[in-house]
């Protein structure tokens, strides 16, 4: 059974005729990239400050951001994402949860995506964030103290600079894995590149193609996030420091 | 300027300190030492109230350390303390660790903290590395940066923790000189040590703990003559011997 | 307000148990295969062969780079081709086996990078006093190296089995009922989508809470 390769499919035009399906893959890139970068702007943001209240020396506010960890961390993204999209609108007030609905669809699909996929990685940037703090040594802080320092000031000014350089790394993987998880959008209709693969086997029977053309942009994705965290890295480097020069 | 009554503290079930009671007086230096797990560096600590304790009362140029409405911050920020591992910040160049408590803390201008920094950081003879990163630095020099920031903050008093353990022999006697020329000029200092040479040419009283008790409490000159406790005068020669 | 009606669980339990079983069966395949044959790559990518490392480097970012959504579709795709080549046109639904392919070998990339670092946490000295005992390289490797590897990374595997579990939810874009699929078509077919999707995220959260626990605890004991 042979495949007849079709590779010019990218550049003939659309089912609905306003674009090719080359045009299709790039508005699916377009949506992946701000789902992704706008989720990512969610996780850091919360798993810093969950992160950081995890190692406060007060019980009930790290004992509610470990809650938050769990919480997060023990149901698939899936799930969250159905909750997020079907369950959520249902529970709030009907105001609140009509008005949800009678959005433009891909609003309510992309609004969803993007809490869950940012809360989903906020849990996992939280556990980075504590492990960088508790890695530094337990004088710095003692030493941020005995300055004079508040304990908000010692983390803004001397924890902090030097766990966000320690957890560059993981933090990069996690970067990494939100474009990659941003694909479970599909499910809920957002029309990010896996659903334009999907999209362009249904339309064009040239499957091969479209998804050789939507794996390599993904690869692509992957190679230019490591590429500029890479230069972050070198640019936060610091002298004498243990990866340092 | 630092009068210590009858703190106790305790890790759990664990007593680590019972009923200390001392006081340093203005100008004076004072040297505590003792063996390892004897309570000298957890007792300094809690005189700036970086470590809790349970019972009694530490009061630091009359303000009460159990005081609930005292504000440690505050505090803090007029005892200097210098730690066994440096604790310079090592994301920031040697004047940037000099002025940044000056500047956020004391509300000064970055001007002055800087001139103020660099006045310090000449004292201890390190000028030329002002632009450099503490990793960049031998623990010596670290540690010399570490009181010149301490000092930059003008401090009633110091506190000093072990300040040579963690230094290679040959490089010691650098910090210690520094410690000596402070001593001399009338710096308030409370200093945990087992540099006994140190002691001897500028301590005026010798403090010795031992499981968590100030076994001793005597000046230089009593101490290095005629230790009363039994454990002081092991301990005495053991370091002595070394 | 909403009102709860969870009467379309209880019925559906026989259904929701099938889709667990399922859940399970793409679980343990993925974790069987994915340990085996992630210790290969493991092993290739750390072996003295430029060719074989290269290849095992390749597979492994290449499967690392790539949504798992994109690797169950991918599969979805070449397994019946692959299986009407073998078995002709007569080949029933091919659901389920795709998804075990899929996860196996997207799996088996994870775990090998798993296993490289527990590998290279072994120390040098081990290896030399292996091989000078008279051990062969494949000796020490196995005798030697991986007995002390894989009880360096027992608590990591299993953080990866635990993530593994919930990932293969995702069986949800080929149609396959697992436990996460059933609960959503009874949900669908009775109109109850916010209870029965509710009732599978407490699920999820009971069973990989705990496991986590066991895990942490396994890790303290290593740790000893």
């Amino acid at each position: 059974m042979a495949y007849n390769w079709n590779w010019e499919v990218f550049l003939q035009p659309s089912v609905t005729g306003d674009d090719t399906y080359l045009g299709w893959l790039l508005t699916g890139l377009k949506w992946t990239v701000s789902l992704s970068l706008s989720a990512w702007v969610i996780a850091l943001v919360l798993g810093t400050i969950v992160g950081v209240l995890r190692t406060v020396p007060n019980r009930w506010l790290s004992g509610l951001a470990t809650a938050y960890v769990e919480l997060f961390r023990n149901i698939p993204l899936l799930v969250q994402l159905f909750i997020w999209y079907f369950v959520l609108p249902e529970l709030l007030p009907p105001a609140l949860g009509d008005a949800f609905k009678q959005s433009h669809p891909l609003w309510q699909q992309f609004f969803s995506a993007m809490v869950c996929l940012g809360l989903f990685t906020s849990a996992r940037v939280a556990e980075q964030v504590r492990s960088g703090i508790n890695s530094l040594p337990r004088g710095q802080k003692a030493a941020g103290l005995a300055m004079g320092f508040t304990l908000p000031q010692v983390y803004r000014h001397v924890l902090m600079p030097m766990a966000y350089r320690i957890i560059l790394p993981p933090l990069t993987s996690e970067f990494l894995n939100i474009f990659k998880n941003s694909a479970v959008a599909t499910t809920i209709g957002l029309i990010e590149l896996s659903r334009q693969a999907q999209q362009l086997v249904d339309y064009t029977a040239q499957p091969y193609e479209a998804f050789i053309a939507v794996t390599v942009l993904y690869v692509l994705i992957n190679v230019t996030v490591m590429f500029l965290m890479r230069r972050l890295e070198e640019k936060v480097r610091v002298p004498g420091f243990i990866g340092g020069k | 300027m630092i009068e210590i009554k009858n703190v106790s503290k305790w890790y759990g079930q664990f007593q680590v300190l019972t009923e200390c009671t001392t006081q340093v007086q203005k100008g004076e230096v004072i040297v505590v030492c003792g063996p390892s797990g004897s309570g000298k560096s957890t007792l300094i600590k809690c005189v700036n109230a970086l470590e809790p304790f349970q019972q009694g009362d530490i009061v630091v140029n009359g303000t009460s350390l159990s005081d609930r409405k005292t504000d440690l911050n505050k505090l803090r920020s007029h005892v200097g303390m210098v730690f066994q591992n440096f604790e310079l910040f090592p994301h920031m160049t040697i004047t940037q660790n000099l002025t940044i408590a000056q500047e956020k803390v004391l509300g000064r201008s970055k001007d002055e903290a800087r001139e103020k920094g660099l006045k310090f950081l000449d004292r201890v003879g390190l000028m030329a590395q002002a632009e450099k990163y503490p990793g960049q630095l031998s623990g010596g020099q670290q540690q010399r940066v570490a009181i010149a920031r301490a000092l930059a903050m003008d401090p009633i008093c110091m506190l000093f923790d072990e300040p040579t353990s963690a230094l290679d022999p040959e490089m010691v006697n650098e910090v210690l000189d520094v410690m000596v020329e402070l001593a001399k000029e009338g710096m308030t200092m409370m200093c945990v040590t087992h540099e006994m040479g140190f002691a001897r040419s500028v301590a005026h009283r010798v403090i010795f703990m031992d499981h968590g008790r100030i076994v001793e409490d005597a000046s230089k000159e009593d101490f290095f003559g005629k230790p009363r406790s039994d454990r002081a005068q092991q301990f005495l020669a053991k370091i002595l011997h070394h | 307000m909403y009102e709860f009606d969870w009467s379309s669980i209880p019925g559906a339990i026989p259904l929701l148990a099938n889709g667990l079983l399922i859940t399970l069966e793409v679980t343990l395949t993925a974790i069987v295969v994915g340990i085996v044959w992630g210790t290969i790559l493991a092993i290739a990518r750390l072996g003295s062969n430029p060719v074989l490392s290269r290849l095992a480097a390749a597979y492994v970012n290449l499967f690392r780079s790539v949504p798992l959504v994109m690797v169950i579709l991918w599969f979805y795709l070449i397994v019946p081709q692959g299986l009407k080549a073998i078995f002709g046109n007569d080949i029933g639904d091919i659901r389920l086996t795709s998804a075990l392919v899929a996860f196996a070998l997207f799996e088996a990339a994870y775990y090998s990078e798993i296993i490289r670092a527990g590998i290279q946490s072994v120390s040098k000295g081990q290896i030399a006093a292996g091989l000078a005992l008279g051990f062969t390289p494949g000796q020490t490797m196995r005798l030697v190296v991986l007995p002390q590897a894989f009880r360096n990374m027992t608590p990591l595997l299993l953080t990866q089995a635990i993530i593994l579990f919930q990932d293969t939810s995702l069986v949800y874009v080929i149609g396959l009922s697992d436990f996460f699929g059933t609960a959503y078509k009874v949900g669908d077919r009775d109109g109850r989508l916010v209870e029965l999707l509710l009732f599978a995220g407490a699920v999820y959260f009971v069973i990989c809470f705990s496991a986590s626990l066991l895990v942490k605890r396994l890790q303290a004991r290593f740790a000893k």
